[in-house]
């Protein structure tokens, strides 16, 4: 294992014998990339359509006539569906709930990692054996805890119980401790306190733990479906998700309308991760070899 | 190596080495590590810590919001579920049925083509990680999302699956959502569709961590490909494999965005999962406490199966 040989094999692919050998390869890799992209064109071009055209065969992808048909009805605010309304809804959810569990996870961490105190080794089994804990187990007890705060039916509800989640404060102490210590020795002697040295050195030099962990709350948040089925009520308060859902309950085969209410959910997502996908895939990645 | 991985203990030891350096006098003003811990305390006990706690609480009781009386009922919630002919008996196991299947079905696949996937792009070419982020981006949609366009792509009229199935000569009249075998077949479809991106990328972050050196000393002593996966790959993996089909369990258990939104439940209530039940039971119908009980009962089958499926890992490595 400790061993390192060099391999005297090419792995360039320059040699065409290899290359000759990647073809069924690429074939089958082409073939998957129709198979996860198709459905997703599918979708944006049925919004685009106006709805007799939606299921009409042979398929058109590419809209001989174009319409905004689906899109002027969920955005106009007449309607009993305020898809805008749970768009923002979703928006400033999504980002509140990112917010709070940067702040709040990181500062626990920042502790767990670095700082002395009585009960933190049994704090932080509590914490991550919670992790383990499927998340319907909460599902009754939280609502009994948001609806006594009156929190049922407001956004509240979707941004502050999921911050509790310990993934973030896992997954931040792990960065802490990797850091070198000698930097923050140096401040300490210099006189500088815990705040400084939190604000000032380690959170500088974890930008790319937080950015990863602020993409993959913000995601898991916007993207979040059944808690809010069940906590958000009235019409004007839904987020986007679940007003989904109920789009496609009172559009039945309306499916220009319904798509461009799909496209709408999936424009955000869609644009962080083509440009954190790095940190996405990093994220992901690292969580089943060391998490 | 086996259990390298998921245990909190290896990942603390680095800590437990150097407790003696770094410890400088500022350290020792507890008042300042309790401020940093307390925000985040104070929501880990309302939202995580008081639901477990309290749920089991409520699991006691018939236990209503609207009705201010919340008479004790001790185990009679959990006798019921184990009682036939009770009211919550036969729905509960249907739906818990309908959650083991899906996990059944799901699962394998999940763990083998995200696994054949990884292999293809374990390779070195051009465009692999192209590739990767495609296979990735449906992941990152929600399940309302997924479930809208499946939901018309499998409808049976005026869906693309149809319309194509048919023109490759194939019967194009398949009631996708609406009847069985097909719906169970749609649901474990879809659910690949959308999250064998996930498994793929931790398979590959496994697959990238394996020395090279060792497939160069196993083409020494003359192992073909096949004999080299069998030898190499696959034990090098198995932190990951454990992990990969841990969660997937996991994930799999918890199944409720498809049903909701593709099949509705359909045909009858056969793909009505059971958090989907509890949820119904409990938030809907305001019956908190057989639904408690119900998610506890739940939970112990799941912690069943991932201790199996651990033991299992372990025996296969001794």
């Amino acid at each position: 294992m400790t061993q390192q040989t060099v391999s005297t094999e090419p792995k360039s692919g320059r040699n065409p014998r290899r290359l000759l050998g990647l073809i069924p390869s690429y074939a089958a890799l082409i073939l998957l990339t129709l198979v996860f992209v198709a459905p997703l064109l599918w979708m944006v071009s049925t919004s685009l359509k106006p709805n007799y055209l939606t299921t009409r065969f042979p398929p058109q992808w590419i809209p001989q006539t174009l319409s905004n048909e689906g899109y002027s009805t969920i955005l106009t605010t007449s309607s009993g569906n305020p898809v805008l309304q749970w768009f923002l809804n979703s928006l400033i959810a999504a980002s509140a709930h990112t917010m709070l569990v940067l702040v709040t996870a990181s500062m626990a961490a920042y502790a767990l990692a670095r700082m002395h105190f009585r009960g933190k080794n049994l704090m932080f089994v509590v914490i991550v054996l919670t992790l383990v804990i499927p998340q319907f187990v909460f599902l009754i007890g939280n609502y009994l805890i948001v609806q006594y705060l009156g929190w049922l039916d407001t956004l509240v509800a979707v941004i502050v119980p999921g911050a509790a989640g310990a993934f973030g404060v896992f997954f931040l102490r792990q960065f802490f401790l990797s850091l070198p210590l000698e930097l923050e020795e140096a401040a300490l002697i210099d006189g500088a306190n815990r705040l400084q040295i939190f604000l000032r050195i380690v959170l500088p030099l974890s930008k790319a733990p937080l950015a990863t962990l602020a993409v993959l709350s913000f995601l898991t948040n916007w993207n979040d479906f059944l808690w809010p089925v069940y906590v958000l009520l009235s019409p004007e308060s839904l987020t986007l998700q679940p007003g989904l859902a109920i789009l496609q309950s009172s559009y039945t085969t309306n499916y220009t309308v319904i798509m461009a209410g799909g496209v709408l959910a999936s424009i955000p997502v869609l644009l962080i991760y083509i440009f954190t996908q790095r940190y996405i895939i990093e994220g992901v990645s690292r969580s089943g070899v060391k998490g | 190596m086996a259990t390298q991985g998921m245990e909190q203990p290896h990942v603390q030891r680095p800590r437990g080495k150097k407790p003696s350096r770094g410890r400088k006098p500022a350290d020792a003003a507890p008042l300042t590590a309790y401020l940093f811990m307390a925000p985040y305390l104070v929501l880990f006990s309302i939202f995580i810590l008081i639901p477990v706690v309290f749920g089991i609480w409520v699991s006691l009781h018939n236990w209503d919001p609207l009705i201010p009386v919340k008479p004790w009922v001790g185990l009679q919630n959990y006798l019921d579920l184990f009682t036939p002919g009770s009211t919550t008996f036969g729905p509960f196991w249907n739906s818990m049925e309908a959650t083991g299947k899906f996990t059944l079905y799901s699962v394998p696949l999940l763990v083998v083509i995200p696994l054949l996937i990884a292999l293809m792009l374990n390779q070195e070419f051009r465009g692999r990680n192209f590739f990767r982020a495609t296979y990735f981006a449906p992941y990152v949609l929600g399940v309302a999302v997924v479930g809208i366009l499946w939901r018309f792509l499998l409808s049976p009229n005026a869906g693309l699956v149809n319309y194509y199935l048919g023109a490759l000569g194939l019967p194009d009249n398949t009631p996708w959502i609406t009847d069985l075998p097909w719906a169970w077949i749609s649901l474990v479809g879809v659910t690949v569709w959308w999250t064998l991106g996930f498994n793929a990328v931790i398979y590959l972050a496994g697959l990238q961590d394996i020395d090279p050196a060792l497939y160069d000393a196993a083409k020494v002593d003359g192992a073909n490909r096949w004999q080299r996966f069998l030898n190499v790959t696959l034990p090098g993996l198995r932190p990951v494999l454990l992990f990969v089909i841990t969660v997937t369990i996991l994930a799999s258990a918890n199944m409720f965005g498809q049903s909701y939104i593709i099949t509705k439940g359909a045909p009858g209530e056969e793909t009505t999962t059971a958090i989907w039940y509890i949820a119904e039971q409990g938030l809907r119908f305001f019956k908190m406490g057989p639904a408690a009980a119900m998610s506890y009962v739940l939970a112990l089958a799941l912690a069943v199966v991932s201790l199996a499926n651990f033991a299992l890992f372990r025996y296969r490595g001794d």
